[in-house]
């Protein structure tokens, strides 16, 4: 056996120089098929989008949609037509980082079961949030953000830190158990913190299921540097996201800074989860069940996977949200509810399928 | 080809938190050559490779590669030059042979930098030296252990690495896979002259297939030199505390260790003890 090809400069030796390389055409094949499921789920995103602004509990006519999209307000069709653009704006914006921030978990943690919901970061923001309410006056999109940040922040490394205790370090299952156990303490917080107040109780309930009923550009727009923030930091750490995917020892085999790859890529995260938080309440299992789905169309290169975890997130919240306004009529289910009776069949399967190995 | 880069350990103090494991270890990886590592289960040689592949800080000596410390090189720099196997390591799930191949690449592309040519030809030639090539597109969990084994030398290699350091390569693998790892990190070693540290638990493949062997007891080198020197009856009872003969096996003219245990030997008795 003889190593045809040795230098870096890229001279081809006998068996690479007559073929193309083996591999090269799987490479490059799957390129292709990632940009038609690139189309196809902006194509899905889009018509969600319509159909976010047609269906609701009232009933309107096309006219009364190009008129409500327009900025006319004048009948009661046109004006609720005009009041969906704001909520279809938030469900993808939130869906979109929750659906992020769940991949970039997924990976920094190697864990099938990582999710912003399960991990009880999303709850951290919410309690630090209603705490703010409650006990400073807390009032502003942009100090809900800020405090919904450290919240979850605080939370992540509580919950990775108590799973990293006893043998084996954070396992999955551990993982996975110390959060949803933190979600449970930090949602009766909650309770025993709004309960006594009768006079916030309203607004914190509508919020802390997770609404995006009540959207409005106002509330929207302080929320989106961190967004924005928040994506470009995941992002950039989706390629130390690929080496950290190998375990440890060979990322840092690879030349990673594997302590700050594994940094950035859960600042990212947490930035996104709290402004998501922020702005519709703590939602679960959108960042469980897409990057998983995603995994399949577009393998497992995070560069690809985060921004479709984020296309496809923004779709799933959007349907959510629709269905919600649709099988209540003519009230309306809250979209943490329809994500909840989605993702949790879905926990169940990943569970059962893999039993739950690392990443 | 050769490389003259000069892996060397000064007076190293490895530990984890109070258990000091090495202590005051000096060592020089001869280049271009195939330097194994033995010694009893525990005794610190896979903490030692870790240390010398930067996974573990020191707590006194260095480590230098060229005169640098290697836990201050920079770490894209120092990949392009010294790679690593960890043993048993893991791969994604699903993640498929070229793709996981191509991961060896990273320490050469920039941050946001495309795919390049040369990435290509160093995957296929990858591919090529570990005869992976036929699984190019098949995800990693279906192989069998020999050929997953083979899948990740493919992935050092394709970090183009003049130094490869690897943790009991052959781990797990049965005799004939066992053969075939280390014959080909000999034509790696012979035919780019990459100089190789690895692990082994085998004395008797790593007398055969190692130029130089490291012998590591007490938390430091024991003996260390040519297979003939270093693989001695008085070496096999201090670093292993087992009784042994050593003959020099007729098909590589290398010494070969033959364990004397307490049973299975000519002259034997029924309670174990031999008869003299």
């Amino acid at each position: 056996m003889t190593i045809s090809t040795t230098s870096s400069t890229g001279t081809t030796g006998s068996t690479s120089g007559s073929t193309r390389p083996a591999g090269a055409d799987s490479l490059r094949s799957s390129r292709r098929s990632r940009v038609v499921w690139l189309l196809v789920v902006v194509g899905v995103l889009a018509c969600v989008a319509v159909s976010s602004l047609v269906l609701g509990s009232r009933q309107v006519g096309w006219g009364d949609i190009v008129a409500g999209v327009t900025g006319h307000d004048t009948t009661i069709a046109e004006a609720a037509v005009a009041k969906r653009v704001p909520r279809t704006v938030l469900a993808m914006v939130v869906g979109a980082a929750l659906g992020l921030a769940g991949a970039a978990m997924q990976g920094v943690t190697r864990n099938p079961l990582a999710d912003p919901g399960i991990l009880g970061v999303n709850m951290g923001a919410s309690l630090a949030v209603v705490t703010g309410i409650a006990w400073f006056g807390l009032s502003g999109a942009q100090s809900f953000t800020w405090v919904a940040i450290t919240g979850a922040a605080v939370t992540a490394v509580f919950v990775y830190a108590v799973a990293s205790m006893g043998r084996g370090g954070p396992t999955p299952l551990k993982l996975a158990l110390a959060g949803t156990a933190t979600t449970a303490a930090f949602s009766s917080f909650i309770t025993a913190v709004v309960l006594p107040r009768g006079d916030i109780a309203d607004s914190v309930r509508s919020w802390q299921i997770g609404g995006v009923g009540g959207a409005t550009f106002d509330r929207i727009l302080p929320v989106v540097p961190f967004l924005v923030v928040g994506l470009l930091v995941s992002v950039v750490s989706a390629r130390g996201l690929n080496s950290l995917a190998l375990g440890d020892d060979v990322a840092a085999g690879l030349g990673e800074r594997v302590a700050i790859a594994r940094g950035s890529a859960a600042l990212g995260a947490v930035v996104l989860c709290g402004a998501a938080t922020a702005l519709a309440g703590p939602i679960g299992f959108v960042g469980l069940v897409l990057p998983h789905v995603c995994r399949l169309l577009v393998g497992i290169d995070h560069r690809w996977l985060l921004p479709f975890s984020a296309l496809t997130g923004a779709c799933l919240l959007t349907v959510a949200d629709v269905v919600g306004r649709v099988v209540a009529r003519p009230g309306e289910l809250d979209v943490g509810i329809i994500t909840a009776i989605i993702g949790a069949p879905f926990f169940i399967y990943i569970v059962r399928r893999q039993k739950v190995r690392a990443l | 080809m050769t490389t003259d880069h000069r892996l060397v350990a000064q007076q190293l103090t490895l530990g984890y938190r109070e258990r000091t494991v090495i202590e005051g270890l000096d060592l020089e990886v001869p280049p271009g050559q195939i330097t194994a590592i033995v010694g009893a289960n525990a005794c610190g040689k896979s903490t030692l490779l870790r240390s010398l592949s930067r996974l573990l800080a020191p707590t006194h000596g260095q480590v230098l590669l060229d005169g640098k410390q290697v836990h201050r090189l920079p770490a894209k720099e120092l990949a392009r030059t010294l790679g690593l196997l960890p043993q048993s390591p893991i791969a994604p799930e699903g993640i498929a042979v070229s793709d996981l191949v191509g991961r060896g690449r990273t320490p050469h592309q920039g941050m946001f930098s495309r795919w390049s040519s040369d990435d290509d030809v160093a995957v296929a030639a990858a591919l090529d030296a570990t005869q992976t090539a036929e699984l190019a597109d098949r995800p990693v969990d279906e192989l069998s252990g020999g050929q997953r084994q083979r899948v990740w030398i493919a992935m050092a290699l394709a970090q183009q690495t003049d130094l490869l350091l690897l943790d009991e390569p052959t781990t797990f693998l049965d005799v004939s896979h066992q053969v075939e790892v280390l014959d080909l990190l000999t034509d790696l070693n012979r035919s780019r002259g990459t100089t190789i540290v690895m692990v082994l638990h085998d004395l008797n493949l790593a007398a055969r297939y190692a130029d130089r062997l490291i012998a590591i007891a007490g938390g430091t080198v024991h003996s260390s030199g040519e297979p003939r020197d270093v693989l001695t009856e008085d070496m096999v009872r201090a670093v292993f505390g087992l009784d042994s003969q050593i003959i020099t096996d007729p098909t590589s003219e290398r010494p070969l260790m033959l364990p004397l245990g307490r049973h299975g030997v000519v002259g034997s008795t029924a309670d174990g003890r031999r008869s003299q």
